[in-house]
């Protein structure tokens, strides 16, 4: 984990991250096997948003590998304060390359705060997806459902496995 | 059973709607819906639309990418649709080809989009394997150096969708709509879009173009045809529909802004 993390920043800083200088490198359909970072004390979604938990907050945003597979994003539409947002249902988008591609949210609640930084840079997401990317502050509804999200390791594996797949 | 068939059985299903001279706005509801709605996997092929129309991506800015004050002295309509990408200017030569997948009826494509545009490259590559010069570059399909269709996509959980604008011909008058976006791909260069674009039908017939672009598609898939009037029963349930027309009042605003900038 340690290892992936040093990478990742590694890499960042050496701007080794960034899609473009990744892409021309690969072939077709193959994907990026570049270290994405996973932390600790996060919690998962197999649609590859994180949630941080602390108090009567979650904060939420997409992972490493998330922005990585998805390339330098462009423009981001979140929903506005005060909405609501369900575990599993898309409360937003981000776009990158050509495609918009939907964030969901892994859990449900109200939105209490929007990373309103996100219109102006939008490449925070893929600069700092865990810190100065996030997305939404949500005051949970059923923290219960936290429960069921992956932790760090499961993650890992997961993304792993889904990489190793195709 | 002969040979053909029973490989067909091992390809997932793919519905095929044909449409000719479909306005552009009706063709990408339709495609919203059925990202949205359905549970199969779609090829809808339109040729040509109606009315010259402009149409910009989910976050286009029209003060930024289009000469208002002719859009809106001409009454161009301004399209704003659901997936990424950039603008262009359609009409009824432009040739327009959508792919509706569900993730895991292609499960060599990881759902994001450098795996998917690749994945077009490799069907459109059969499309023109007679064709000189044909390649996916960054993101656009080209002879050469020149564009000759623009890609867009749109990724929700488990499917996207994966469409293209192929220019067969165009009009210089109608480019001039369009001013010079400030993201462009590394291959353009400087070049104006009259120096960028190329016409298709200097290239390929266009019925040639369609057949082989099903017959690709139907490499990969059990087509099945599917008409307009019976896609209700493929799409039920609502769905936030992103896709729209801009006001008027917007297109005010966007020229307010353009003035307000020079």
């Amino acid at each position: 984990m340690a290892l992936r993390m040093w990478a990742s920043s590694t890499a960042n800083a050496l701007k080794l991250s960034s899609s473009a200088s990744k892409s021309h490198l690969l072939p077709a359909f193959s994907i990026s096997r570049c270290f994405s970072s996973v932390l600790e004390g996060l919690k998962y979604a197999n649609s590859h948003e994180w949630v941080k938990h602390e108090g009567s907050v979650a904060t939420i945003g997409i992972t490493d590998h998330a922005q990585d597979h998805l390339g330098e994003v462009v423009f981001v539409e979140l929903p506005e304060a005060n909405s609501s947002v369900s575990k599993e249902k898309s409360f937003g988008a981000v776009e990158s390359v050509k495609a918009t591609s939907e964030i969901l949210s892994p859990i449900s609640g109200e939105v209490i705060e929007v990373n309103t930084k996100l219109t102006e840079s939008p490449g925070l997401i893929n600069s700092s997806p865990y810190e100065d990317g996030w997305m939404i502050k949500v005051k949970p509804s059923s923290p219960a459902e936290l429960e069921a999200l992956m932790g760090p390791k499961e993650y890992t594996k997961f993304c792993e496995e889904e990489d190793a797949a195709h | 059973m002969s040979l053909s068939r029973a490989k067909d059985l091992r390809l997932p299903l793919m519905n095929l709607v044909r449409l000719k001279g479909t306005p552009i706005l009706e063709q990408l509801h339709l495609e919203e819906r059925l990202l949205r709605t359905s549970s199969d996997n779609w090829c809808i092929v339109n040729d040509g639309t109606n009315v010259p129309t402009i149409v910009m991506g989910m976050s286009g800015k029209p003060s930024q990418l289009l000469e208002v004050g002719p859009v809106m002295e001409d009454r161009i309509p301004v399209i704003k649709r659901f997936t990424g990408g950039g603008t262009v200017i359609v009409d009824k030569s432009t040739l327009f080809v959508s792919l509706i997948c569900n993730k895991d009826d292609v499960p060599n494509v990881q759902p994001y989009p450098r795996s998917v545009m690749a994945w077009s490259g490799s069907l459109y590559d059969e499309v023109f394997k007679s064709v000189n010069g044909f390649q996916l570059r960054e993101n656009d399909y080209v002879f050469g150096d020149r564009k000759f269709g623009g890609n867009a996509q749109s990724i929700i959980k488990n499917r996207w969708i994966h469409h293209t604008s192929f220019l067969w011909d165009y009009d210089v008058r109608n480019m001039a709509y369009l001013k010079l976006p400030s993201r462009v791909p590394q291959y353009r260069l400087e070049r104006d879009h009259t120096d960028f674009v190329c016409r298709m039908k200097d290239y390929i017939e266009r019925s040639d173009f369609v057949e082989k672009t099903v017959k690709a598609v139907r490499n990969q898939f059990t087509l099945k045809q599917v008409n307009l009037e019976d896609i209700d029963s493929y799409a039920k349930g609502g769905y936030l529909k992103t896709t729209r027309l801009l006001t008027m009042e917007e297109l005010e605003e966007a020229m307010a802004d353009t003035i307000q900038n020079t």
